[in-house]
């Protein structure tokens, strides 16, 4: 297939040479090329978006660019000049910037040493402080970003590090800006900040890289993108006129039918008698009396603004914190679950959010991963064989599909979806009867996101009760046969799957109180 | 269509004076506190003691008696910085020390002497620098290492105490400038000239905001172009320097010396460090503090003496405050990733 190529339109740039071009370029792990004779170009003032599922080659591409990677072969040209990066610092030097997903700042400083650390101003070799500051308080004047300069750079939010991280960027000459995804945990209001800072930029005649898994962020901000599958260039397309079915079917080469369809197959009314029953759940701060209901094989959507109690709720239901009034009872025996062990002699099982903090241990492989959840159950005495768990192990990896479906692989080196698959895995190894998922889609690619959410539909359908939280309301709203909606740590509502649509949702959770005031 | 919802977090500091200034200097207040722990301590004992306590000779015998640990928590708080450790200062302070008795007894000229053990110092710091930074030792292996090379060396130049008659060595102890009541000899000059060296060093040039840059993530500091691997050598050979100074320093104070000195001295400098308000795991401190931290001890030790009590008691009130700073800096950590989630 001949990738389409455009010519650029969007007014005032250099029509004919792209400020950054590359040609042919392969970079290649062992035998493995991470990035096969890509083509890839990008023009001044303009926003290019680069997608692709993991392991497409948009980390290995940003590492060419920014010099982090050598090219094994193909040219890369910056403005009409071959260059050769050998580290990140050259690449910064000849104008490329980038700022990292994980905020590669320094919290223990403060904001304006942050943005000149590296180059600051000094005098007879002493740093002069008030200089270091007027530079760092007029970049960021220049972004019009409110940021104290002095203050320390850990005590403000993540959106302000991340804007901290631009400023540092454009603080020298730059002329291409990469920006690997940014808005990954970024709320509508900040990602609405960061975007008028990217057009500011853009203004200004710096080519912008943005790459991001929210879709829907791509269409709103790129005037280009380039889709990569498998290493390969798929082709570069103009948003508008790329229909979003179109442009998901390019990243994944495979059918998408199912993306579209609603997951769940079994509705409300087919699913089993009540198991857990939660009243009046308080922890504080985070929930105040809370109830709900779950029953066998349903999918309990959880929606919610961040700190609207989602997480503290889903925590307090598996026993993970200690409540502070209100009872979690499994109907069926009458036994009340007060603590994690009691949760999990329940077959209530969580995970968490955080899922590199909290859920995979990076360092020990897919096989010690999944076993780790059983070696629990059973006691630390009494040791299960490695044949056994190896078996158990595969029969896992083979079941969710987990790649590479290799079990003496370190999970710490899998894509966040594949870590998903795992944790879900070991979740899974006990035989769970409750499933409590926070945010078990963040993070992760299209079509992976796609594959957990037909598990834990089919999971469901085979009789487990899953209580289903994330931020992006249709999902929820997708997943879930009824959707709880949290508000200030209370369920203020609960929807039934027909009649729960983001609109009724977002009325719901952005309705003030009117017993406050 | 994707809605991300999320509570917006307004992009500035709140404002009002007092929210201002929390941000700016919120990772003064350890130190803050430690002032404020050594103004009590003050007080106490001044009420405790009818006012024998704040004078001249007692303050000055307090910067006189802790020169030595001063030196040395100068280095050790450099290396802390970096989320590093330095068990060697003890031990390297007996070796130089004992050294430079030798090299002067054998009647080599104080101009070559001095020199030849603060270089001996700084190597053994370069040592365990280059085993942290090339080889990745843990830092307290690499330093528990050169605890134990350091100490050997100190017995393979003398199994005895050596006197001191050299008297450039002598008048940096007996030397007393005064007025009034208070006194400074040149061995607290020096320590304080340290003091300030390192306060400037870590404030105002590239390399002390690196080690601050190091502390606080490493690897953010190598993305951001810092020279990372220079630095954490250099802390180290910082830290064996401070106790090669701290060797000049403690034989010029007691005329002598002795392979045995500063056994478990690492930790009471370690310990005033900490109570300084330098965090163990790195990227937060003050040579200042440090300073506090020493006077601290300095003066809990005095104060003991002034009552005749036992020694032990010295080790039992530092390990109590040691434990209750290391219980304020777990509760700032924790604050700050809680306001970080």
């Amino acid at each position: 297939m001949v990738a389409p190529r455009l010519t650029p339109d969007n007014g005032g740039v250099d029509e004919a040479r792209p400020l950054l071009g590359l040609t042919g370029a392969t970079v290649r792990f062992g035998l493995d090329a991470a990035l096969d004779g890509v083509d890839f170009r990008m023009f001044g003032g303009e926003v290019h978006s680069l997608m692709g599922e993991n392991g497409a080659g948009k980390s290995t591409l940003i590492k060419a660019i920014t010099g982090a990677l050598p090219l094994d072969e193909g040219t890369l040209v910056l403005d009409g000049e071959e260059r050769h990066f050998r580290s990140p610092h050259d690449a910064h030097a000849a104008g490329i910037g980038v700022v990292y997903q994980e905020i590669d700042l320094l919290p223990n400083l403060s904001v304006a040493e942050n943005i000149v650390l590296g180059r600051e101003p000094r005098r007879w070799g002493v740093i002069d402080q008030r200089r270091l500051r007027e530079r760092a308080a007029s970049v960021l004047e220049e972004l019009a970003l409110d940021i104290d300069p002095r203050s320390a750079l850990g005590l403000h939010s993540v959106a302000v590090q991340q804007l901290v991280a631009i400023a540092r960027a454009i603080s020298t000459d730059v002329r291409v800006l990469v920006l690997d995804e940014p808005t990954s945990s970024l709320d509508a209001d900040e990602v609405a900040e960061l975007f008028r800072v990217v057009r500011d930029l853009q203004q200004r005649g710096v080519a912008i890289l943005f790459v991001s898994h929210f879709i829907e962020q791509v269409y709103e901000i790129s005037d280009r993108l380039t889709v990569l599958r498998d290493g390969k260039l798929v082709g570069e397309y103009k948003p508008h006129q790329l229909l979003r079915i179109d442009l998901a079917h390019k990243m994944l080469g495979h059918d998408l039918s199912e993306f579209r369809e609603r997951t769940r197959t079994t509705q409300l009314n087919e699913t089993g008698p009540l198991y857990l029953s939660a009243r009046g759940l308080s922890v504080a701060p985070g929930i105040v009396g809370a109830d709900l209901d779950l029953a066998q094989g349903e999918v309990l959507g959880v929606a919610g603004l961040l700190g609207s109690g989602r997480t503290e709720l889903a925590r307090a239901l598996s026993g993970v914190d200690r409540l502070d009034s209100g009872t979690v009872e499994v109907v069926a025996d009458g036994q009340t679950v007060n603590r994690l062990r009691d949760a999990l002699k329940a077959g209530v099982v969580y995970s968490s959010e955080n899922r590199r903090t909290e859920g995979i241990v990076g360092e020990l492989t897919i096989l010690e991963n999944i076993g780790l959840a059983l070696q629990a159950q059973q006691g630390v005495f009494r040791r299960i064989g490695p044949e056994r768990e190896r078996e158990l192990a595969e029969s896992w990896v083979e079941a969710l599909d987990i790649r590479p479906p290799d079990v003496d692989r370190l999970a710490g080196t899998l894509s966040g979806g594949n870590q998903q698959k795992v944790l879900l895995a070991r979740l899974l190894a006990v035989a769970p009867k409750v499933l409590v998922l926070d945010e078990p889609t963040r993070g992760i690619d299209v079509g992976a996101k796609v594959e957990i959410q037909n598990l834990v539909a089919e999971l469901a359908d085979n009789g487990i009760a899953v209580v289903f939280i994330s931020a992006e309301l249709e999902e929820v709203i997708r997943m879930g046969d009824r959707v709880v909606v949290l508000r200030d740590g209370r369920v203020i509502d609960t929807l039934e799957a027909g009649l729960a649509t983001v609109d009724s949702v977002l009325a719901l959770v952005a309705q003030p109180d009117e017993d406050v005031e | 269509m994707t809605t991300i919802i999320d509570i917006p977090d307004v992009a500035t500091t709140g404002p009002g004076a007092v929210s201002r200034f929390t941000a700016r200097h919120a990772a003064m207040m350890p130190t803050f506190a430690a002032i404020a722990i050594l103004l009590l301590l003050f007080a106490g004992a001044e009420a405790f003691l009818r006012g024998d306590f704040i004078t001249g000779s007692n303050i000055s015998a307090l910067l006189l008696d802790n020169a030595y640990l001063l030196v040395m928590a100068v280095g050790m708080t450099f290396v802390i910085v970096t989320g590093g450790i330095d068990l060697a200062v003890g031990s390297v302070m007996a070796f130089t020390g004992i050294w430079l008795a030798k090299l002067l007894a054998d009647g080599t000229s104080v101009a070559v002497a001095i020199p030849v053990m603060l270089i001996g110092g700084a190597l053994i710091g370069l040592l365990v620098g280059v085993l942290v930074q090339y080889f990745n030792v843990q830092p307290f292996i690499a330093s528990l290492a050169a605890l134990f090379l350091a100490r050997g060396l100190a017995f393979v130049v003398s199994l005895s105490s050596i006197k001191v008659e050299e008297p450039a060595i002598l008048w940096m102890q007996s030397t007393r400038f005064k007025l009034g009541d208070w006194y400074i000899t040149p061995t607290g000059i020096l320590a304080l000239a340290v003091v300030g060296i390192g306060a400037f060093v870590m404030h105002s040039t590239r390399f002390g905001r690196t080690v601050y840059a190091v502390g606080g993530n490493e690897q953010s500091a190598r993305l951001m172009g810092l020279n990372v691997a220079r630095t954490k050598v250099l802390v180290y050979v910082i830290s064996g320097f401070c106790a090669g100074l701290a060797g000049l320093v403690l034989t010029a104070y007691s005329g002598a010396g002795y392979p045995r000195n500063g056994i478990g001295t690492e930790l009471d400098v370690i310990a005033a460090v900490v109570i300084g308000g330098t965090l163990l795991t790195g990227g937060r401190g003050y040579v200042l503090g440090s300073m506090v931290g020493v006077f601290v001890y300095g003066t809990i030790n005095t104060i003991i003496n002034f009552k005749g009590a036992d020694q032990s008691w010295t080790r039992i009130i530092v390990g109590v405050l040691l434990l209750l700073f290391i219980v304020v800096q777990r509760v700032i950590v924790a604050r700050a990733e809680r306001r970080h989630n």
